[in-house]
């Protein structure tokens, strides 16, 4: 007879899972004690459960796969709660295990109690407190279920250490049975016929594409749509890497920090096909302005996305490979010369927008010689601040499940973690973590995780000594009045990267990038390339907050 | 505008926190919620009464659709449903003035369900118009303390909405 631990154990292998990010602790350690027995999951002991949780998600964002997280009660599991709420916000599929006290210590304040099931209700697709053992099993099927399947979404599990020790005779479901869970994978054939018939009418039709042509697996079905109707394509930040960013249809990033062409040519056009996101803030700016002359077209596989910001006129719920594939049966083939024509006159605005000075070191120049040498093919993963908006602007990326960003909840301290896990999923790729002096130092700690497994994670620092996305906006909004942004006490970061037995590069001068680079992306180990940028430069061009997407800042007057 | 909402959930622990958790999550209002067992032991009915136009209900019942252990959701609105909501006053009587309040209580088809020296115990049960005008009707009496349920509401017809 097995006990409900091995019980875990078992339907982790039975979901095919190869790696957990996890941290031990006094109510898990049934779990690690059945883990240490299988020896089929390989367990990687990170240095924070946060750092799990964002491991496990990066390793989800590459392998499609869910990530698996594992720790303890208590405070194991509140440091859970950002990397649930970011996976959460971007939906990324995630099945997080944490052991809880025993039953009859539940609801008495008992040593690392918290009530992590009612903590994470709002960052989770579903969450779990298991409360008999037999229920494991399914409990463990429809987890894996939930989390992947639909939306993809975090999902929690909650396991008192008493159960985890009792004997189990249940045996793994074979079907998953939840009535009130049925995503809806088909879109309706009328809407289907309506879309097509708007697209293959429109002028100057656009294509709006999200994180879940990624998750949906739909890349293919989009390039074909979009040469198809020659229609321009504008990505969001999750919807990077869904369509190839050197094809000529390409016209950049939408939203705040997004190309002017993009954000233009949403203004300007006439039908837009939104894939997969969810017209979020950062890309709409106000809503009464938003694509006020066009007819939206807004497939999504989570029917709470449609209509939830801006009305559209044709909502189709469904799978977004699917639906563009039937889509594909209708559409027809179309040349669109004055509306290119038009996109085209817009191109040259980014080069304007972007404008660094040609002498002083800075992100766009690093990032594009760093695209001359990857051509787009490496994992790109980012923390969030100004570094993140860069490496939006200026990677390319030509293939999905590549550049892995903290896009949702904007959490500094992703980057690092989440390059360990994409890093896990695709050991022959080149993984560059994109990350910021601010962000880098929330999980400078998972260094020694990456050590410990000889990963050889490329860390591209863009290090100003400032927090520099918040002092942008001190400087454009609170009248260059700078306050608590200044990182005083930054370490030496070569003394850093020594310590990890990491090899350091500093770039200080413009005229050093290309050496520089080249050696660090060559030497097949852990690399951090410091660069030391002027605290000053900005990201641009800027929408201004809660403004029309027309209404951009291309660069501040001096 | 108030709108009512007949919502079927599994009958587990943790489904009202996790209802209720979504509507203040989301800043919608709850003007009142019912939970009841229904005739099947393992599912149980909600039944919940929103104001907010009819995006936001739209929302509301999207986002009720992806709970897990939400089965099915119906806005009975615009339905012909039959609602009612039960409310216990207890009013200021002394003997002298009983008679004229069982006048009262009588009118409404309401009972009297408890007695002392000084005050009196109304049941009283019906739709948000009876019962506020039985309220009316009371204050001049001096109402100490209301009790009241959330509606509880169930479509006319044949047909069942656990079906």
């Amino acid at each position: 007879m097995i006990n409900g631990a091995e019980a875990v154990v078992r339907g982790l292998i039975h979901q095919g899972v190869r790696v957990i990010y996890g941290y031990p602790g006094a109510a898990n350690m049934a779990i690690y004690e059945a883990l240490r027995r299988s020896r089929e999951i390989e367990h990687v002991l990170t240095r924070s459960e946060q750092g799990a949780a964002h491991a496990a998600s990066g390793y989800a964002r590459v392998s499609g796969e869910p990530g698996v997280c594992l720790t303890t009660s208590g405070p194991g599991a509140t440091n859970l709660v950002t990397g649930l709420a970011t996976a959460y916000m971007d939906s990324v599929p995630l099945v997080a295990i944490t052991g809880q006290v025993a039953t009859e210590m539940v609801g008495t304040d008992s040593f690392q109690e918290v009530d992590i099931t009612g903590i994470t209700k709002p960052v989770t697709k579903h969450n779990y407190l298991v409360n008999r053992v037999e229920d494991i099993p399914r409990i463990l099927a429809e987890a894996f279920h939930i989390a992947g399947t639909g939306r993809p979404g975090p999902v929690l599990i909650d396991i008192p250490k008493d159960i985890a020790a009792q004997n189990c005779a249940a045996k793994i479901p074979e079907v998953v049975d939840l009535p009130g869970y049925k995503p809806n994978y088909k879109g309706h054939p009328a809407q289907i016929r309506t879309a097509c018939k708007l697209l293959n009418e429109a002028e100057r039709p656009l294509i709006y594409a999200g994180g879940g042509i990624i998750h949906s697996g739909a890349v293919a079905e989009l390039l074909k749509i979009a040469e198809l109707l020659e229609a321009p394509v504008a990505v969001t930040l999750m919807g990077k890497g869904a369509f190839p960013e050197d094809h000529p249809l390409f016209l950049g990033m939408l939203g705040v920090h997004g190309a002017p062409a993009a954000n233009k040519a949403l203004l300007a056009s006439d039908v837009i096909l939104c894939i997969g996101a969810r017209l979020d803030d950062r890309v709409t700016g106000r809503t009464d302005k938003f694509a006020t002359q066009a007819k939206m077209i807004h497939i999504d596989i989570d029917p709470a996305e449609i209509s939830k910001n801006i009305r559209v006129q044709v909502p189709i719920v469904g799978d977004a490979a699917g639906v563009m594939r039937d889509m594909l049966l209708r559409l027809q083939p179309a040349k669109r010369k004055d509306w290119l024509a038009m996109v085209a006159g817009w191109l040259p605005l980014q080069e304007q927008a972007y404008a660094a000075k040609a002498d002083e070191l800075n992100a766009q120049t690093v990032l594009t010689k760093l695209n001359s040498f990857t051509k787009g093919q490496a994992i790109i993963t980012t923390d969030v601040g100004q570094h993140q908006m860069w490496a939006a602007q200026f990677c390319k990326v030509n293939r999905p499940q590549a550049f892995i960003s903290s896009g949702g909840l904007g959490t500094m301290g992703y980057g690092l973690p989440a390059a360990l896990g994409a890093q896990m999923a695709a050991p022959n790729d080149l993984v560059i973590c994109v990350t910021g002096d601010g962000s880098l130092q929330m999980s400078m700690n998972e260094f020694a995780t990456i050590k410990a497994l000889g990963l050889p994670i490329k860390v591209l620092l863009f290090n100003n000594g400032v927090l520099g996305m918040v002092r942008q906006h001190q400087a454009v909004f609170f009248k260059e009045k700078y306050f608590s942004v200044d990182l005083v006490g930054n370490p030496d970061f070569k003394k850093i990267a020594e310590a990890y037995d990491m090899a350091y590069y500093l770039i200080a001068k413009i005229d050093q990038v290309d050496l520089v680079l080249q050696e660090a992306l060559a030497n097949g180990r852990a690399t951090l390339v410091d660069c030391a940028i002027p605290k000053e430069q900005m990201v641009y061009p800027m929408v201004r907050p809660g403004s029309s997407l027309d209404d951009v800042i291309i660069a501040m007057k001096k | 505008m108030r709108h009512v909402l007949s919502v079927l959930v599994e009958n587990r622990a943790g489904v009202l926190a996790r209802v209720a958790g979504m509507f203040s999550r989301r800043g919608y209002n709850i003007e009142s919620l019912a939970v009841g067992t229904t005739d099947k032991k393992d599912i149980s009915r909600m039944t919940i009464v929103v104001e907010g136009d009819d995006r936001v209900v739209e929302q509301v019942i999207k986002q009720l659709h992806k709970l897990i252990e939400v089965l099915k959701v119906s806005n009975i609105t615009n339905e012909e449903y039959v609602g009612r909501e039960l409310v216990l006053f207890k009013v200021m009587a002394d003997p002298t003035q009983r008679a004229e309040i069982m006048q009262i209580v009588d009118i409404f088809r309401a009972h009297i369900v408890d007695l002392n020296k000084k005050t009196l115990m109304v049941e009283a049960t019906g739709d948000d118009k009876k019962l506020r005008a039985i309220e009316e009707a009371l204050s001049p009496f001096g109402i100490i303390e209301v009790v009241r349920t959330g509606k509880i509401a169930m479509v006319r017809g044949q047909k069942s909405h656990l079906e």
